[in-house]
């Protein structure tokens, strides 16, 4: 039963993510971009990680694309037309995919992985304790690396987007 | 799990989404009688139906009380007909309804609403299922309600609901921060250390039986979370994306008969879910008085079932009155006046409450 769940969520978040890519009304996208993270947040469930998935809900579905939403509707994006490959873009992510491919294949294939399905350890953000302790304690300096990260990005925007009157 | 205990499981999920629904149209009734009251009108009293109306005294007292008025509004729902203009996409057009109403109809999953004691003597709640991360879940899932109303104003292809559908969209998105800080200190507050983690509504109400409400001492926080929770069911005076005198009706200008019914029957459930929510957080839900339980009283068994369900109902319908009377009693904000409350104003006090009860959990649970 657990099994045939997880191929269900798991197809239907692929094929959202896949919908994602390929519709060409940026509406459509953005809606199947929620349908993606609502599927990856039912993949948490499933690995009872309860406050990852309640938490991609309310971040990703809840607000971000709201925001995504927000701008394609005030600015009225139309259908875009059918872009001609270049030669560099191809080039470029046939490399990329290829990075990927194999980075997927040797972390399902080491051994490290399969060790760890046969007994499940309590996971970092299964439960809100240990999920908090953690962030605070082993992940420590990544957190605010990030949290660093976004600032600036956050300020880039606002120094980019914000006109300098020169006369 | 097993089968059965799926199937009893789905069964009280339909009863308590049944009993959800007609609390609904009873407080839409609600709202008409006490506007008329505020307003000094008279409000809907001659919907009667045949045989129980003219039962001598009590049939006549209960059509003047409007009882029968919501089997007449919902009939006038489903049976007007149901015009979709040329000019709108069809597919989100249908959508945005639905998309509106399912959200507020599964918050109420993780809402509990009372207990009692079975024949062992255990204290068993009543709810549906009681997640530990139960109030990010209500965020979460009442943050995916305004997809409905943002895809209303945006399919509809004309400016009046188009306009809805932006200032919905800011709107939610500037008062959602505040009022998930707001909540914070009252979790600091339940998770003492050397407690297991929890964010559970039941461990909420469960904390305040014997001791002071969240209210009181966290005053902060509830005005907040009240201010908050107004804007977040688009009331008034934070309508912005209905505003019938400067939108026509915002975004739900080009909807008629079933599909406007989902959006009004979804705006009710929502405010019936958040006041049950404020209810819990703050009022001490089912316990009678602070300091008080039912259990003070004297009361066991499956009587205080019955009076822990009314007692949480009672404090429902109380919030439920407050919602209409401040509609009726404040005038609405203008968009900027909205962005400017809740950006400069609301944020920064939640992030001021949250600091000052910092503090003060600190002081008082020093070690």
């Amino acid at each position: 039963m657990t099994d045939l769940f997880f191929y269900i969520f798991a197809a239907i978040t692929l094929a959202c993510a896949f919908a994602v890519v390929f519709s060409r009304n940026p509406v459509n996208a953005a809606m199947f971009l929620i349908l993606t993270f609502l599927g990856m947040a039912s993949l948490f469930v499933m690995l009872e990680a309860y406050f990852l998935a309640v938490i991609q809900v309310l971040v990703y579905a809840g607000a971000v694309v709201v925001l995504f939403l927000f701008i394609i509707m005030l600015l009225d994006v139309k259908e875009e037309s059918k872009a001609k490959l270049k030669p560099l873009t191809l080039v470029a992510s046939v490399i990329g995919f290829a990075i990927l491919l194999v980075g997927v294949v040797g972390i399902t294939s080491s051994d490290n992985i399969k060790a760890t399905t046969e007994t499940l350890p309590e996971a970092a953000g299964a439960t809100l304790k240990n999920f908090g302790y953690e962030l605070f304690t082993t992940y420590q300096l990544p957190m605010q690396v990030t949290g660093f990260l976004l600032l600036v990005a956050m300020i880039g925007v606002i120094v980019l987007s914000k006109r300098v009157k020169t006369d | 799990m097993e089968l059965s205990d799926i199937a009893i499981k789905s069964i009280y999920a339909v009863i308590v989404v049944s009993v959800l629904m007609g609390f609904c149209s009873y407080a839409v009734l609600a709202e008409r009688k006490i506007s008329s009251w505020i307003q000094g009108r008279v409000g809907p009293n001659r919907t009667s139906l045949p045989f129980i109306s003219s039962i001598p005294y009590i049939g006549r007292f209960l059509t003047r009380l409007g009882v029968f008025q919501p089997i007449a509004d919902g009939a006038k729902f489903l049976f007007k007909e149901d015009i979709t203009p040329a000019h709108v996409n069809k597919l989100y057009f249908t959508l945005a309804p639905i998309l509106s109403l399912i959200p507020a109809l599964t918050t109420v999953v993780v809402v509990p609403f009372g207990y009692y004691e079975n024949a062992a003597g255990e204290v068993v709640t009543l709810v549906l299922t009681d997640l530990n991360v139960a109030i990010l879940f209500l965020f979460a899932v009442s943050s995916l309600g305004v997809y409905g109303i943002v895809l209303a104003g945006w399919s509809s292809n004309s400016k009046y609901p188009f306009l809805g559908g932006i200032r919905a969209s800011a709107q939610m998105i500037s008062y959602e921060l505040a009022m998930g800080i707001s909540v914070l200190p009252v979790f600091m507050w339940l998770n003492a250390p050397g407690t297991a983690g929890t964010l559970s509504l039941v461990d909420v109400v469960n904390s305040q039986g014997g001791a002071l409400w969240y209210a009181m001492w966290m005053p902060g926080s509830f005005l907040i979370f009240v201010v908050c929770i107004f804007a977040e069911t688009n009331r008034l005076p934070f309508d912005m994306a209905e505003s019938e005198t400067e939108l026509v009706s915002g975004f739900h200008t080009e909807y008629s008969s079933f599909k406007f019914g989902l959006f009004f029957v979804g705006e009710y459930a929502h405010m019936l879910v958040g006041s049950a929510i404020v209810a819990i957080l703050f009022l001490g839900g089912w316990h009678p008085l602070p300091f008080m339980t039912w259990a003070d009283f004297g009361v066991h068994g499956l009587l205080a079932g019955v009076l822990s369900v009314g007692t949480l109902i009672g404090k429902l319908c109380g919030f439920m009155f407050f919602f209409m009377w401040i509609r009726w009693t404040l005038p609405r904000f203008r968009y900027d006046q909205v962005m400017k409350l809740g950006w400069q104003m609301l944020l920064p006090a939640s992030i001021a409450n949250l600091v000052l009860y910092t503090f003060i959990i600190y002081f008082l649970e020093r070690p």
